[in-house]
C-alpha cells in the first residue's frame, strides 16, 4: 500500500492526544452513560439512514459527535497547525480495507476505541481478547504485505 | 444540551486523534510494522487514553446516573464467542491494509485525501453488511450472538 514513509517518534504529542481521547470517552460515559465506540456511534448514525438491526433510535447525540469529529481538522487548520497525513492512493486497496474494517467492527462489536480504550479501561475480558486479536491480525497483515509480498 | 455535549465530546475526540498521529495511516502502519520502520508512538496514545479513561470512568460511576440519561448502559456480555474473534480478525486485517480504524477515518474525511474518500464509504457499507450478517446469525449457528 504505497512506499513506506518514515515517521517521527512523537511520544509527548501522542500521549497528549491520547489524554484528549480519554477525556472524550469519560465525557460520553458521564453524560450519556455509554461506551465511546466510534464504530458503534457510526452504526447508530447509519441506522438513521438505512434500516439496520440493533441500533438505538436515539441517534441525535451520535450525529452531533460525528460532526464534532469533522470539525476537528478544520479547528486544527484554523489555529495554524495543519494535519500531516500520508494516505495510500491505491483506491482499490483502501476500499477493501474500509470494507473489512466495517464488517469486522460490526461483527466483533467494536474497534480501537470501544474495545481498545473503553473496554480495557473497564477491564472487560471480551475487549482484552478483541484487542489482542486485532493487534495480532493487523501486525501480521503489515508483515505479510511489507516483508513477504513486498507490496510496499 | 444533548447535541452540544455530543458535539464537544466528538470535537475533543477528533482533536485527540489528530494531535496523537492516529489520523496518519503511515504512522499507524509503522507502529504495526515491528520488523520494519517501527514507530512506537501509538503505544503512548493507548497509554494516555486508557489511563485517563480508567480513572475517569470510576469517578463517573460514583454518580447514581449519567447527567443526560436515566441510567448507565454498558455492554453486559462477557462471552468470548466466535463473532468476537472473527470480527476482530477481519477488522485487524483491514486496519493493517489501510492504516485506518473507524475514528481516524471519519475525522480525516474533511481533509479529502483520495484514499480516505475510498475508505469511508466502503467502511459504512461494511458496517451495514456486518450488522446484517450478525442479525442473520451467519456466524453463530448455536445462537450465541452477543
Amino acid at each position: 500500500m504505497g512506499p513506506v514513509t518514515q515517521t517521527d517518534f512523537t511520544p509527548w504529542m501522542s500521549l497528549g492526544g491520547g489524554v484528549l481521547i480519554g477525556i472524550s470517552a469519560v465525557m460520553v460515559m458521564a453524560l450519556f452513560g455509554r461506551i465511546a465506540g466510534i464504530s458503534g456511534i457510526a452504526r447508530g448514525v447509519l441506522g438513521m439512514v438505512v434500516p439496520m438491526e440493533g441500533t438505538s433510535d436515539d441517534a441525535g447525540w451520535r450525529i452531533a459527535f460525528v460532526l464534532g469529529l469533522f470539525v476537528a481538522p478544520v479547528a486544527m487548520a484554523l489555529i495554524g497547525s495543519p494535519v500531516e497525513q500520508t494516505v495510500s492512493d491505491n483506491l482499490v486497496g483502501m476500499a477493501l480495507a474500509g470494507l473489512l474494517v466495517g464488517v469486522g467492527t460490526a461483527i466483533g462489536s467494536g474497534c480501537t476505541s470501544g474495545h481498545g480504550v473503553c473496554g480495557l479501561a473497564r477491564l472487560s475480558r471480551r475487549s482484552a481478547v478483541a484487542v489482542m486479536t486485532f493487534m495480532i491480525a493487523a501486525a501480521a497483515t503489515v508483515h505479510v504485505l511489507r516483508h513477504m509480498l513486498g507490496v510496499v | 444540551m444533548r447535541s452540544l455535549s455530543g458535539f464537544l465530546a466528538g470535537l475533543v475526540f477528533g482533536l485527540g486523534l489528530l494531535i496523537s498521529g492516529m489520523t496518519n495511516p503511515a504512522k499507524v502502519l509503522n507502529f504495526l510494522d515491528l520488523a520494519g520502520a517501527w514507530d512506537p508512538s501509538l503505544a503512548f496514545v493507548m497509554l494516555g487514553a486508557t489511563a485517563v479513561t480508567f480513572v475517569g470512568y470510576r469517578l463517573a460511576w460514583r454518580q447514581p446516573k449519567p447527567m443526560l440519561e436515566p441510567k448507565f448502559d454498558l455492554p453486559a456480555s462477557n462471552e468470548i464467542d466466535r463473532s468476537l474473534v472473527a470480527g476482530a480478525t477481519i477488522f485487524g486485517i483491514g486496519w493493517g491494509i489501510g492504516g485506518y480504524c473507524p475514528g481516524p477515518a471519519l475525522t480525516a474525511l474533511p481533509l479529502l485525501a483520495p484514499g480516505t474518500l475510498a475508505f469511508v464509504p466502503a467502511m459504512l457499507f461494511g458496517l451495514w453488511l456486518g450488522s446484517r450478517a450478525r442479525a442473520l446469525d451467519i456466524l453463530s449457528p448455536k445462537g450465541t450472538t452477543s
